[in-house]
This record gives C-alpha cells, sequence and structure tokens, in this order.
C-alpha cells in the first residue's frame, strides 16, 4: 500500500474513532451528553494532533528520532507558570482566574519563552542544535528545581489546587480555551504544511541543505516557532504529556513509510489523535476507569523511548 | 571561474586557512591535496559559501559568493559533503531528484524530471533506481550523491573527499565518469587524499599546507616530486605512464 493510501486510511481510523467515542452507549439527554462528549472529544484529537505533528516537525529540525519538544524544557516551564501563579495570586485566586484568559497567558508564555530560547541560542550558533537540546535539559533541570522550591512554600490547600492542574487531564477543558487552541492549532498546522519541502531539505543536514539553495536558519527558526506554538497550544490546554508526541511519531514513521514531511505531519498529528481518542475510549467506556489517561500514555511513551534507544544501541 | 582573494579563515582561534589566492579555471578537474589538517576541506566549504571567511573574498563567476543569497550561490556550485545526510527512505531516483530543488523549489516540472534522468543515465544508476539509498553499497551510494550534485546543473561541482573508504574499483569508476563530462558541463574541484588518483585524473591542483598555499597550476607544474616532496615532508619521486604522472614514495 502506498504511503497516500495508508494515510487515507489511517485518516478512517480517526473517523471512525471518533464516531465511537462520540455514540458508544449514548444515552439520554443524547443532546447534552453529545456535547460534553464532543467538547472532550475536541480537546482530545486538538492535543493529540499538536502533539504528533510538532514532535515531527522537531525530529527533523534536530536530526534525531529520539527527541521529542518535551525534552528543551516545556513541560518544566509550564509547571512552574503554574507554581509562579498560585504563589502570587494564591489557591483561591488561582481558582478564580477565567479559564480562557489563564489558557491564552500560559500559551503566550511558553511561545515567547520558547522563541526567546531558541533564538538567542541560533544567533549563537546555527549549526549547533545539540547545544539547544542541552540548553533546553539543563533549564528544564532550574525550572523543576525553581518549581520545587516554590512548591515548598505552599500550604496544602494551595498545594492542592496546584497538583490537580499539573497533571494532565483531558476531563476540565475550557470551551472559551477550545476555541482559540482550534484557531492556533489551524494556523500552526498549516504553517508546517507550508513548510512542508523545506523540512524535507532541511532533513539533509545543515551543509547539504545550504548546498541545495535553502535559507536553513531561517527554516529551522521557523519551524521551531511552529513547533512552540503547538506545543505551547497542547500543554496549555490539558497539561503536559511528554511522551505522547515520541508515540505518535514512531508510530508514524512505522506505518507511513515516506520522507515527505507533507505525509508526515499529518500521519503524526493523526497518530496523536488516534491514540488518545482510542486511549480515552477505551479507559472511559470499556474499562469504566477514572484513572488518567496521561499517565498511561506517559508509561507507554516511555516504553517506546527505551526500545528506540536500546534498538539504536544494537544498531 | 572561480577567483580566491587574500583568504583567511579561523577556528576555535586556531588559523586554518592563512592569506590564500589563486584562481581555478573553468574546465576539467581540480584537485586539492595536502597533509591532513591542511585546510583542505575548509578551503572548499569557504569556496561553497558555508564557511565565513575571516578576511579576503572568493568570486564565482564574478559572484561575490558570501554576499549571494542562498539560492543564488546553488545555481553557481553544488556541493558534495564528506558525509552527506542519509534521509531514511529516499529511493535513488528521489535522491537525484532533490539536486533539482534550488530550480524549482518544491515544485518539480517536466524539465527538472528530465534532467534528473538524464543524470541517473549518466551515472549508470537506473538499475538502482527504486532501492533505497541506505541499501546501497558505498561506491553505488556515492555514485548517487555525485549524480544529485551533477542533477544540480550548475557551472561547479565542489566534491569533498568523495572516494573516502572506496575500492580501486569503485574509485576508478567515479573519477572516470568525473573526468568523462561533458565540455559544457560542470568544472569539477574536489578534494583528494590519494595522491595517485590526484596523479592520474587531476587537470589542475591546488596544493596547500597547514592552511597556506603551497603552489597551484595545471598538474604538469603542481605534480612533480620537488612540490610533493615538500608538501608532505617525504620523498616522493614522479614517474610517467602513458603521458600520466605516476606518484611513488620511496
Amino acid at each position: 500500500m502506498t504511503a497516500e493510501r495508508r494515510l487515507l486510511a489511517l485518516g478512517a481510523v480517526l473517523v471512525l474513532a471518533a464516531v465511537l467515542y462520540l455514540a458508544w452507549n449514548l444515552r439520554a439527554p443524547y443532546g447534552y451528553i453529545l456535547s460534553l462528549r464532543a467538547q472532550r472529544l475536541a480537546a482530545l484529537m486538538m492535543v493529540g494532533a499538536a502533539s504528533g505533528a510538532a514532535t515531527m516537525v522537531f525530529q527533523t529540525l534536530v536530526r534525531n528520532r529520539l527527541l521529542t519538544p518535551g525534552i528543551v524544557g516545556f513541560d518544566a516551564l509550564f509547571i512552574f507558570l503554574q507554581t509562579l501563579l498560585v504563589l502570587l495570586l494564591g489557591g483561591v485566586g488561582f481558582a478564580l482566574l477565567p479559564p480562557g484568559g489563564l489558557f491564552l497567558l500560559e500559551a503566550i508564555c511558553l511561545m515567547a519563552a520558547a522563541l526567546a530560547l531558541f533564538g538567542w541560542l541560533l544567533r549563537k550558533g546555527a549549526e549547533d542544535l545539540i547545544r539547544l537540546v542541552l540548553t533546553g535539559v539543563v533549564l528544564g533541570v532550574l525550572l523543576r528545581g525553581l518549581s520545587g522550591f516554590g512548591q515548598r512554600l505552599l500550604d496544602p490547600s494551595e498545594y492542592a489546587v496546584l497538583q490537580q492542574v499539573s497533571i494532565a487531564s483531558f476531563g476540565n477543558v475550557d470551551s472559551g480555551a477550545l476555541a482559540i487552541s482550534a484557531v492556533a492549532l489551524m494556523l500552526a498546522l498549516a504553517a508546517a504544511m507550508a513548510m512542508a519541502p523545506a523540512l524535507d531539505v532541511a532533513a539533509f543536514g545543515r551543509s547539504s541543505a545550504r548546498s541545495l539553495g535553502l535559507a536553513y536558519d531561517r527554516t529551522v527558526l521557523g519551524g521551531l516557532a511552529v513547533v512552540s506554538a503547538l506545543v505551547a497550544v497542547s500543554t496549555a490546554l490539558v497539561g503536559p504529556v511528554i511522551f505522547l508526541g515520541l508515540l505518535a511519531a514512531s508510530l508514524a514513521h512505522a506505518t507511513i513509510p515516506s520522507w515527505r514531511h507533507a505525509l508526515r505531519i499529518p500521519a503524526g498529528a493523526m497518530l496523536g489523535a488516534v491514540i488518545l481518542v482510542l486511549g480515552q475510549f477505551v479507559f472511559e467506556r470499556v474499562l469504566a476507569l477514572q484513572s488518567a489517561l496521561s499517565v498511561v500514555i506517559e508509561f507507554a511513551g516511555g516504553l517506546v523511548f527505551l526500545a528506540l534507544v536500546l534498538q539504536r544501541r544494537a544498531q | 571561474m572561480i577567483e580566491i582573494d587574500g583568504l583567511s579563515c579561523e577556528r576555535g582561534g586556531a588559523v586554518v586557512l592563512d592569506d590564500v589566492s589563486l584562481c581555478l579555471p573553468r574546465g576539467g578537474l581540480t584537485a586539492i591535496i595536502g597533509p591532513n589538517g591542511a585546510g583542505k576541506s575548509t578551503l572548499l566549504h569557504a569556496i561553497a559559501g558555508l564557511i565565513e571567511p575571516g578576511r579576503g573574498q572568493i568570486r564565482v563567476e564574478g559572484t561575490n559568493i558570501h554576499r549571494a543569497p542562498e539560492r543564488e550561490r546553488a545555481l553557481l556550485l553544488s556541493l558534495l559533503t564528506q558525509s552527506p545526510g542519509a534521509v531514511p527512505r529516499l529511493s535513488v531516483r528521489e535522491l537525484v531528484a532533490f539536486g533539482r530543488w534550488p530550480h524549482h523549489r518544491g515544485r518539480p516540472g517536466a524539465d527538472d524530471r528530465a534532467v534528473v534522468e538524464a543524470a541517473m543515465a549518466r551515472f549508470d544508476l537506473h538499475t538502482l533506481a527504486d532501492r533505497p539509498v541506505e541499501a546501497l553499497s558505498g561506491g553505488q551510494r556515492q555514485r548517487a550523491f555525485v549524480a544529485m550534485a551533477f542533477a544540480q546543473t550548475t557551472p561547479w561541482m565542489l566534491l569533498d573527499e568523495p572516494l573516502a573508504a572506496l575500492d580501486p574499483k569503485y574509485t576508478r569508476d567515479i573519477m572516470e565518469r568525473l573526468r568523462d563530462l561533458p565540455k559544457d558541463g560542470p568544472s569539477v574541484v574536489l578534494v583528494l587524499h590519494d595522491l595517485s588518483v590526484a596523479a592520474q585524473y587531476a587537470d589542475h591542483c591546488v596544493c596547500l599546507k597547514d592552511g597556506r598555499l603551497v603552489a597551484s597550476g595545471p598538474w604538469r607544474q603542481t605534480i612533480t616530486s620537488g612540490v610533493l616532496s615538500d608538501l608532505y615532508e617525504t620523498p616522493i619521486r614522479i614517474t610517467e605512464i602513458e603521458g600520466r604522472p605516476v606518484v611513488l614514495t620511496t
């Protein structure tokens, strides 16, 4: 089967998963239950698509299939921001913030921080993406340390509020935040698709890509901006899900045998969405479990990460 | 013509190229030779516009290569680096087609496809066309990458050690294909480690040592016992067989 046909099949699986999630065991009042389910489905699909697409683009830019945007410290920055807000506003003040406003603030802070970091590092030496990644890892450790320190200053009720928002949750997504996220996600995905031919060339590495006439540094910066936007949307919407992108990207590499980003980006996005929708469906409807899906995804993603590391060592 | 005027480059505080000035004429094969650390690859990458010089300038067909936009550079020079990035799942035909990217920027036309087929034929790649690049042997792989550079249809082709780790059969195969490029095709500049290959195939030679230019010119003036013995600090004799020099280290 060609890569294009496989992508179409993947689209069909996603539609099927969405219908299953919406319609399984549907009871009256239909309208109310459907609207609740549709809202949660939209959050699942958006977070999955954003994580999958962001990881596909990021892996091309750093030329490494083991890395995810989470490695440059997005999750740590998100938890640091939440801790800072709870510290400054108190548990009650934080809980009273309008969800749409909080989402916008977090998304903008995450994007601004990521672009400031990438922009600064790229000006220092565009060819040194490994330095960028390592700086992200170090900054992540620093931010986690600062968050840990901040959390020790909170009283137990404030800490409980913080814990609730620091673990990825698809259950309590604000509808205002969903609409803003949908617009931001569509724009970021459109930008990623417009960059697809340039990303095909960027995959050759800096010297080869530049000798093929690609404005490599501009492409990398643009790509990182798109990744920042996608991860910021996903993280600010439901919280950090570090290994979902890796899981989606690894499955996309395995199922869509193509080097073309015009196929790989949608494949990563659709697989991310399929994983979340099917995972949540099995959790909620089949197993009737209330546990956080993100915990299972992090576990599975972690196993995939280890498998990839071991596979690479074996090679 | 490539004109290099007072070129100096530094890396990590160390001088890699020191006041190099020379002209590379159009046509034929120009080999850049010299001992390890002489600055051969740095010179090639500087010509390609990928390394910013500390001083001096390089003009390719009259264009200051470091002031030219990426695309204009890619229409003047193609470059094959020492370890070109291998994109997984790319077939040989798709790899060669990437050589046309500076021309079509992601929207290939019929002309581009015709050039790709011609490059495939010239480098005898049609039987390998649908094979993934990562499944090729070292020699076949290198041939495919050279074909990609050829498909870029630039006046100049720069190859950084294209024969590294190739056995004599593939070395001969690639060098003969480069030597037999059409007269109106690209002029080839390549970094070579193997003196006997340079002696056998090069029309011109650029000899570098410790970042300085030792000699530059047609092979009869540069592939000489005196120049090479001085360059490598070891006695080297030259003899001729069928009109070409043969290098003997004694």
